[in-house]
């Protein structure tokens, strides 16, 4: 064959090279198109939302926009003495127009957040500047309230200028910028979340290892037994899988409450006394047992999958190698279940470390996690930009874990079929 | 060194998984030190549950098994210290080969020195020694095979066990992997139980063959005779290819018996026979049969040719012979101009010595 032939043509006359191209071309937008609802479908319920509540959680123009010519003035003021007559004037014209439209109320209340003991004096400003007359603003505004004359709340106005604001991150982990700009935690009473994140952390932490330690010899069982019997403890296996959440959490309150069957046992095997049963529910155990319980298939599934695939003969090389059963196993079976188990475990952690309905049922007050909490300011507070704040911290928290993990573990080794 | 008798020692041996049949009934083998032992027999005929139970897979229902004359059956596998060559070859995924190869030194507690040294020496003699670092995965199939030969071997074991290990290969590779594995016996002098139910690869390799069927050991012998004298119509049947004629035995004296077919009569060697009445198969390899014989022959009979096959160095032809329409003839690709056309009569003959009669199938 020559290789002067030449380009190669189709029966029409085009180059094969090109046909074969647009056919390809074809191909692909056909399989765009086919994915096209399920990108559509992901970009309006997952990324829009997060994007929405990124934009929420650093979101900070209300004081922004109610002062905005407080603010133009405000440019070249550099903070160490009061402020300049513009200023004072460009504030009086902000103020008085929130004091007429029935809003200054926001204002006291935020600017209330920066320094302590605003909401008064701006509650007076606004009674007594009705009287105020034209010209020299400064003079009027200080006589009012001697605060005014406190360099430190003209900064604390100032520090609300920037429209956008990282102070709900800061609070997510207690901490806070004071009047220095400088970045401090919060009085040690008052360190809320830091202990939350700690414990959701703690608790995913261990539901994770129980449901290791427990899912591993059931996957192991259920992988080398016959198929009969093998089909069977699948299922009871899965039952709970499909059980409705609610269920199995209302059931583990039933069990585990005081008068509940648990404690009775206890009581009557002699293991406790009436009088002293232990308190199993709306603590960090039922929230441990009731959590474990949910998730186990998490982790026997995935492990199940990959202990299938091993091969019984190479336990058997092993032995006969001259290991012994516990040396062929550390050495061999089990190093060849690390992808399951680095599945199971990233599976049940993440799940594990934003759950919701079971701390909130047998959680209790020591029992709760972060969820609960983001669930509070959504629902009770109305603080979402909070909420927003915290949910994007658990989502990055997530992140940076599966980022560790496959650094560590390498996410190709995950195997959950 | 003298070798020693029964190194390997099977008596009286029976395993039964159920309770209710026997897979191995009442097993008697001996191998001697340094041979080469192929057990060989269709499947389910018990050879691999033989090879379980040397190796400690499973135990022995009833009997023992012994090994340089110290019974087995209750040393775990580990403890045996024999080499096994798994059918999927068994290497472990996540190790090297060098790791794969260290693996039965290392749990031995060798030096490191050692176990470089005796891996390297390993690793060239299955002619792999630059692919010590390698994973199995990376490694064609004869390749992975040959790794796991190594492995077996390199920790010096008195027996090493080869179950199937070639089955997984194709044809070409195969062959060249009983070449190979044959020149390893001969050169370590290593005892080698083998399973297999490729009798072609049985034949090749071994210095015995036990023949299994049925949880029993048929036949043990060396592989010519095991082909040339088979004891019964199912080794006969088993190992290479076999024209039968059933019949009765109307005449016996030393050496030679009248058999009387439906249509007419053969002269046969008396195997398995012993007194006039008694039914048989006779048993003639398609080679010992010949066309247009020059000599005498003890018989001497006319068959139709069915079909003629074409195989390059011989031609299969297929007879009807003595209401035999199964009858088989290898001719040998030769200058020699027969006339073999289909549908023409040609004359065959055979001694009786080849014609073995024996036990009815």
């Amino acid at each position: 064959m020559s290789s002067e032939t030449g380009k190669i043509l189709t029966t029409d006359g085009i180059p094969l090279e090109e046909s074969l191209k647009q056919s390809e071309k074809k191909n692909k937008i056909k399989a765009f198109l086919l994915v096209a609802p399920l990108l559509l479908f992901l970009i309006i319920t997952y990324m829009i939302p997060i994007g929405d509540m990124f934009s929420r959680s650093i979101d900070d123009k209300m004081v922004t926009n109610m002062l905005p010519k407080t603010y133009k003035a405000m440019e070249n003021w550099d903070g160490k003495e009061l402020p300049p007559e513009e200023v004072f004037e460009a504030f009086y014209l902000d103020y008085k127009i929130l004091v007429n439209n029935k809003t200054a109320g926001k204002l006291q209340t935020q600017l209330n957040y920066e320094k302590n003991g605003f909401k008064s004096v701006l509650k007076k400003l606004a009674r007594k500047q009705k009287k105020f007359e034209e010209g020299n603003y400064k003079e009027q505004i200080m006589k009012v309230h001697k605060r005014w004359r406190n360099v430190e709340y003209w900064r604390a106005i100032k520090r609300r200028a920037p429209s956008y604001t990282y102070s709900k991150y800061l609070k997510g982990i207690d901490m806070y910028s004071n009047e220095d700009g400088k970045i401090v935690q919060v009085s040690e009473d008052r360190r809320i979340h830091r202990i939350l994140w700690i414990r959701t952390v703690e608790v995913a932490f261990f539901v994770t290892l129980f449901c290791f330690l427990m899912a591993y010899p059931i996957a192991h069982l259920l992988a080398t037994l016959p198929m009969k019997y093998s089909n069977l403890l699948m299922i009871c296996v899965l039952l709970p899988f499909w059980t409705s959440l609610l269920v199995r959490t209302a059931s583990w309150m039933i069990l585990l409450q005081q008068q509940g069957i648990v404690n009775d046992f206890f009581v009557w095997i002699g293991l406790v006394a009436d009088d002293n049963r232990p308190e199993m529910m709306y603590n960090k155990t039922g929230t441990y047992v009731a959590m474990t319980q949910i998730l186990l298939p998490f982790m026997v599934l995935p492990l199940y999958s990959v202990m299938k695939t091993i091969s019984p003969s190479l336990m058997r090389a092993g032995k006969s190698l001259g290991a012994t059963p516990a040396t062929a196993f550390f050495k061999v079976y089990f190093p060849l279940t690390i992808p399951g188990i680095g599945a199971g475990c990233l599976l049940v952690f993440i799940l594990a470390i934003g759950y919701y309905i079971t701390p909130a049922l047998v959680g209790g007050a020591s029992g709760t996690l972060i969820s609960n909490q983001i669930a509070y300011h959504m629902k009770s507070t109305l603080d979402w930009s909070f909420a927003s704040a915290m949910g994007l911290m658990l989502l990055t928290g997530v992140l940076v874990i599966y980022w560790i993990y496959n650094k560590l573990v390498g996410v190709d080794n995950i195997k959950l079929g | 060194m003298s070798k020693k008798e029964d190194f390997v020692k099977f008596d009286k041996v029976d395993k039964s998984y159920d309770g209710k049949v026997l897979v191995v009934k009442d097993l008697n083998l001996d191998i001697k030190e340094g041979e080469f032992v192929t057990m060989l027999g269709p499947s389910g005929s018990g050879k691999t549950t033989c090879l379980m139970m040397l190796a400690g897979f499973e135990t022995p229902t009833n009997g023992e098994i012994y090994l340089d004359k110290n019974p087995i059956s209750n040393i775990p596998p580990h403890k045996r210290g024999i080499g096994m060559v798994f059918q999927n070859y068994a290497l472990f995924p996540h190790m090297t080969v060098f790791e794969n190869l260290a693996f039965p030194l290392k749990v031995r507690k060798m030096s490191q020195v050692d176990i470089e040294k005796k891996v390297d020496k390993a690793l060239s003699m299955v002619s792999l020694g630059g692919f010590a670092n390698r994973m199995p995965g990376q490694l064609s199939g004869g390749q992975q095979q040959r790794v796991a030969v190594a492995r077996a071997l390199v920790f010096d074991p008195s027996v090493v066990l080869m179950d199937e290990p070639l089955g997984a290969l194709d044809k070409n590779l195969r062959e060249s992997m009983q070449y190979e594995i044959k020149h390893i016996h001969e050169s370590i002098g290593v005892t080698v139980v083998y399973v297999t139910h490729d009798q072609g690869e049985a034949l090749t390799m071994s210095n015995r063959i036990a023949v299994f069927n049925d949880g029993k050991v048929q036949q043990l012998s060396s592989p010519d005779k095991l082909y040339e004298e088979p004891v019964n119509s199912f080794v006969a049947e088993f190992i290479g290819e076999n024209n039968t004629f059933g019949g009765e035995v109307s005449e016996i004296s030393s050496g030679t018996c009248r058999v009387k077919l439906e249509k007419g009569e053969i002269i046969a060697n008396p195997i398995s026979v012993k007194s006039v009445g008694e039914k048989t198969t006779v048993s003639i390899r398609p080679e010992r049969a010949l066309i247009n014989p020059k000599d005498k022959m003890d018989n001497n009979q006319k068959g139709k040719i069915e079909e003629v096959i074409y195989h390059g160095d011989h031609t299969r032809v297929r007879l009807n012979l003595l209401g035999n329409s199964e009858f088989i003839l290898k001719v040998p690709n030769s200058s020699q101009n027969l006339d073999i056309k289909l549908g023409n009569e040609i004359n065959i003959g055979w001694n009786s010595h080849d014609a073995r009669a024996l036990d009815l199938k």
